[in-house]
């Protein structure tokens, strides 16, 4: 038997679309591109990466909606294709925004529905129930329909929703997305004590501070290929050697952006807009101090505060991502 | 035991979605008035009272044939928007037996229909619904409901597979309806129809209605409809989980 909850050999996905009626054009798109990793028991595994990445359909190759294309994938030995029936016995999914649920029933009628669906016994149905209201905070509400829910309620039983069997290996897709801040540290909070009581779990997400948080380990994916892998310490080290200039600005302009990132001893930029301010991020070669020249080029542009600091995870992840795009 | 708890179960549940909606309310209010009405002044011309309580039945099962063909593929078409198809496909149960709730849940909501028409036909028209047999009037009804939902579920493994499905529905819906004769007598058909007519348990399932509406052994039908929804069940779970491949290989389960 195997020691690890989930295996990814190889694993690709191809999707088709069709376009047109009269002269249908078949389209291809190579949403995952030999991906392979492998998580053990008990971990909390994140797959980051940027919208398009192609974390979407690595998760739902995983838990058997998505047949892959190429490579092969096992959850506890069984295999995702050959032993579906298997697979989905021991796992649960849950992702992030508006949809899987229904609206028009109340929270509590969703979960009874599912427990249906799952075949927990009728006996035990009451109690498990009533548990993962609890854990999920929504006793006292389940009564009413899940359309008065607001984002984050819906969240929390989509999750009581996936826990219901039990499973052993939870995938977690942007659970997040759209949640405000606190209910979002609410959800990492459950996130956290289920993989203290042992359950697998894989989650994506695009924010590089959840990943840091949660996760054990992290795989950075982006076009559809594994960038990098390790714990989150271990992903800092791709910003050894760099350092980080941080420069508030009014007014900058794309050329001026464009000039900066192709300076001597630059290796990424990113400007972020935040309201009035642009926030631009400059990564160089420890050994040479931009700063000189970065100034200059914003000269005749409002300035706010100016930093030099050390990179963060946060900047190891530009770092991966952009890293192989050029 | 299990199955049944979840057949049940998941009807009620599906009922109670389908019937929430104030689109579904509005039409399950309008639609009535308007079938039985139809029906009094298509076939008021015959002579014989009998024709009265044939023609609220015959508007009657076309309103659970309606609201099958509708519902069986709009349903699974608002599960897939819902997000609650993969779902239902990501539970460890054999597909059908997830989906076969839906359809008939949409039968029991024609059956509704029916019982509006006959209720509008009685106040607004006067038709009193006398039965020839009563007994087995609610005999048939069932048996009807469960043809319908068996016949749905084969229906519904091409909205599973299909994004777009809406439009094979909408073009079945008429012939499907002529054929099982549901209002108009099967002998007015042309003769190369009865093969079709006779394979689908609506046929069987609309004329035990009738001859218990109106007149003439009844168990024979009810005993031909269930057995060919058994059929359709058999048929149906072996398409699902074929379809269900062909969905996960194809990426059709979600919209995106
Ligand atoms: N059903 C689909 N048909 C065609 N292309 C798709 C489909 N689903 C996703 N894609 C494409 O595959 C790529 C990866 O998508 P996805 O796995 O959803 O990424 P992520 O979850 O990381 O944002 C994107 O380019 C996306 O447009
Ligand atoms: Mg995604």
């Amino acid at each position: 038997m195997t020691d690890y909850a989930i295996e990814a050999a190889g694993l690709r996905r191809t999707y088709r679309s069709r376009t047109g009626w009269l002269r249908p054009k078949v389209k291809e798109v190579e949403a995952v591109k030999g991906v392979s990793f492998t998580v053990a028991k008990g971990e909390l595994f994140g797959l980051l990466g940027p919208n398009g990445a192609g974390k979407t359909t690595t998760i739902k190759m995983l838990n058997t909606l998505l047949i892959p294309t190429g490579g092969h994938a096992r959850i506890f030995g069984k295999d995702v294709v050959a032993e579906t029936r298997e697979v989905r016995q021991r796992i649960g999914y849950v992702f992030g925004g508006d949809r899987g649920l229904y609206d028009r029933l109340s929270g509590l009628d969703n979960l009874r529905y599912f427990a249906e669906l799952y075949g927990i016994p009728p006996r035990e149905q009451k109690q498990r129930i009533g548990e993962l209201l609890e854990l999920v905070n929504l006793t006292g509400r389940e009564r009413e329909r899940v359309e008065g829910y607001s984002r984050g309620m819906r969240q929390r039983l989509h999750i009581a929703r996936g826990l219901l069997h039990r499973p052993s290996v939870l995938f977690l897709d942007e659970p997040s997305i759209g949640v405000d801040p606190v209910a979002a540290r609410d959800l990492r909070r459950t996130v956290a004590d289920l993989a203290a009581t042992g359950t697998t779990v894989l989650l994506t997400t695009h924010y590089m501070a959840e990943a840091d948080e949660l996760c054990d380990r992290i795989a950075v994916i982006a076009q559809g290929e594994l960038k990098a892998l390790g714990t989150p310490e271990e992903l800092k080290h791709h910003a050894d050697g760099r350092t980080v200039l941080e420069v508030e600005a009014y007014g900058l302009e794309d050329e001026t952006f464009k000039d900066i990132k192709n300076l001597h001893g630059v290796r990424e930029a990113t400007l972020e807009t935040q309201g009035a301010v642009q926030l631009l991020t400059v990564q160089s070669v420890s050994d040479v101090d931009v700063q000189p020249s970065v100034l200059a080029r914003l000269g005749g542009i409002r300035l706010g505060r100016v930093a030099a600091r050390q990179p963060t995870l946060e900047d190891a992840y530009v770092a991966i991502v952009a890293g192989d795009r050029s | 035991m299990r199955v049944l708890r979840l057949i049940g179960i998941g009807t009620l549940m599906h009922f109670k979605t389908m019937s929430r909606g104030l689109f579904e309310i509005a039409t399950g209010l309008i639609v009535p008035i308007i079938q039985a009405t139809m029906a009094v002044y298509l076939l008021r011309a015959g002579d014989e009272p009998q024709n009265m309580v044939k023609a609220a039945v015959g508007a009657g099962l076309m309103g659970i044939w309606s609201s099958v063909i509708f519902g069986s593929g709009g349903a699974i078409q608002r599960q897939r928007w819902q997000g609650t198809l993969e779902m239902m496909v990501i539970a460890p149960r054999p597909l059908a037996l997830s989906v076969l709730p839906v359809t008939i849940a949409t039968g029991l909501q024609g059956l509704y229909t029916m019982a509006a028409t006959l209720g509008w036909g009685w106040l607004l028209f006067g038709i009193v619904p006398d039965f020839s047999h009563p007994l087995l009037f609610l005999v048939a009804v069932p048996a009807c409901v469960i043809g319908l939902g068996m016949f749905g579920l084969l229906l519904a493994s091409t909205f599973v597979l299909m994004r777009n499905a809406n439009a094979v529905c909408n073009t079945l819906e008429y012939p499907i309806w002529l054929l099982s004769g549901m209002l108009v007598p099967l002998t007015v058909l042309p003769d190369w129809t009865n093969p079709f007519a006779a394979i689908l348990p609506t046929t069987w399932g609309a004329r035990a209605v009738h001859e218990a509406a109106s007149g003439g052994a009844v168990w024979p039908s009810v005993a031909a409809c269930l057995a060919i929804s058994a059929a359709c069940f058999a048929a149906g779970a072996l398409m699902m989980s074929y379809v269900e491949r062909r969905a996960r290989a194809s990426a059709t389960l979600a919209l995106s």
